[in-house]
């Protein structure tokens, strides 16, 4: 199970790649591989505010809808639109072109709350 | 409750769900992948989870015909017939292929969630001189399906599947059953067999070139086809002619149990009819229970649903009233808070290219 060591994790299996007050999301390998084929993704409209927590985006498998949760709060400033005409980007490619969502940061500190790789993969029992 | 096979499917990876009180397999490397593999090349798929049921004795075939919607008399030995089960009501108890063994033998396949149902059935209505058994605990069985089924028949049996569809043929008689019958559009066979024997055949399967599959692929590729489920397409409450399914009633016959409804449903408009509906939008999967709109009023539920895996767009069943029910029809399919454009087609959604 790859869980890169750069990124945070949410307990609902999303990841955060921050590059300044800047937030990459999508969601993990393990969850990639629980959902199974990935059907159907609707990224975020860009200006979107969330908070942390807040559904921000859903994708459907063949068999069970998922909703996306925004790891922090802050407003949408970018959304992968690849992956709305290939869903299947988000089982080939989670931590890379299956990313889901960009977001500015409001409030850096939310971040702590989020886990590093190894407490995610102490969670997931990897 | 687990199928003889359930080692096997762990083993395959199989990703294990409840269904109808069944663990089994959903699937085992992707529901797309198996589907595929059904429509190009090869599937197997446990379905030791369906009831089998003996019926024998002089009058079997008569009493069938006063319990069964299609005519078993005009079914010649050796053959497999798809018939409905109803009740007084005339609405559907369960769908099922009955095996004509014999001239008065004959081997019911049913839906797992019903056995005990069709069972009960059977027994209030039993006449003196027919046997009625129940050994679904006893056979296990397998799906072959596939345009390369038959290349897998050949290496099992070392001779040819039978062309013809729904030939019966008993493999070893009274103990193993092969029909060329199936729940997926495409050529095959279905494999009745004692479940001690289960292990070994799943993996003769296997090593002659099918895919394992699973309930999820299971369910694409006969929704595809338009054939019911029963329990989502098919209910107590709704009769075969409103299902679509009048193909496999026979109202000629003198009397079977529901007759008079459909009689008088035949001659009078039907309540509703099941629709085929194709999503025009790109939407989200439709799912079963997702709201119908007609002109902005809710007029329906869908009964089953999803998005396509061979056409690549959403498909999904619907009772609706006949008025709404002609090819090419709008309707709205609401997902997730939102409407999106679907339209009456004509049913099977998937032809053979």
């Amino acid at each position: 199970m790859n869980i890169p060591e750069n990124l945070r994790y949410a307990t609902s299996h999303e990841w955060i790649l921050v590059d300044g007050n800047t937030g990459t999301v999508g969601i993990t390998d393990h969850a990639q591989a629980e959902l199974t084929d990935i059907v159907f993704a609707e990224p975020p409209a860009i200006g979107k505010s969330v908070k942390a927590g807040d559904v921000a985006a859903v994708v459907e498998s063949v068999k069970a809808a998922s909703d996306i949760y925004a790891p922090v709060g802050g407003e949408v400033i970018e959304r992968n639109e690849a992956i709305e005409a290939d869903p299947s980007l988000l089982n080939t490619d989670p931590f890379g072109a299956g990313w889901i969502f960009k977001i500015r940061i409001a409030d850096a500190v939310e971040l702590a709350a989020l886990k590093d790789a190894a407490a995610y993969r102490e969670q997931i029992g990897a | 409750m687990r199928t003889p096979l359930f080692d096997q499917h762990l083993a395959t990876g199989g990703r294990m769900v409840e269904f109808a009180g069944w663990e089994m397999p959903v699937q085992y490397t992707g529901i797309l992948q198996e589907h595929k593999a059904v429509r190009e090349a090869c599937g197997a798929f446990d379905i030791s989870h369906m009831g089998e049921f003996f019926v024998s004795g002089t009058g079997a075939t008569a009493w069938l015909d006063g319990l069964l919607t299609n005519n078993l008399t005009a079914l010649p030995v050796g053959h497999a017939q798809y018939t409905i089960l109803l009740n007084e009501r005339g609405g559907v108890i369960d769908d099922l292929i009955a095996y004509r063994l014999g001239e008065e033998n004959y081997l019911l396949i049913v839906n797992a969630a019903k056995i005990p149902e069709d069972a009960a059935w059977l027994r209030k209505h039993e006449v003196p001189g027919v046997h009625f058994e129940d050994r679904s605990a006893e056979f296990a069985a397998l799906a072959i399906q596939g345009p390369q089924a038959a290349s897998v028949f050949e290496k099992l049996f070392h001779r040819p599947m039978p062309a013809e569809r729904n030939r019966v043929e008993e493999i070893q008689p009274g103990r193993s059953f092969i029909a060329t019958t199936g729940y997926t559009g495409e050529a095959g066979f279905e494999w009745v067999m004692p479940a001690a024997e289960a292990a070994a055949a799943w993996q003769a399967a296997l090593d002659a070139g099918a895919t394992p599959c699973g309930l999820g692929a299971r369910d694409t590729l006969r929704l595809e086809m338009c054939y019911p489920l029963n329990g989502s397409d098919l209910s107590p409450d709704r009769t075969p002619l409103e299902a679509g399914l009048g193909f496999f009633v026979d109202l000629k016959k003198p009397d079977f149990i529901g007759r008079d409804v459909l009689l008088a449903q035949k001659a009078s408009i039907l309540p509703h009819k099941l629709c085929a509906l194709r999503v025009l939008d790109k939407a989200p999967p439709v799912r079963p229970h997702y709201k119908v709109y007609v002109n902005g009023e809710p007029v329906t539920e869908t009964t089953s649903g999803a998005l396509s895996p061979s056409l690549g767009y959403g498909i999904a069943m619907a009772y609706l009233p006949p008025a709404y029910c002609d090819i090419g029809q709008m309707v709205d399919i609401e997902v997730r808070y939102r409407r999106f454009r679907a339209q009456v087609v004509k049913k099977p959604f998937y032809k053979k290219p």
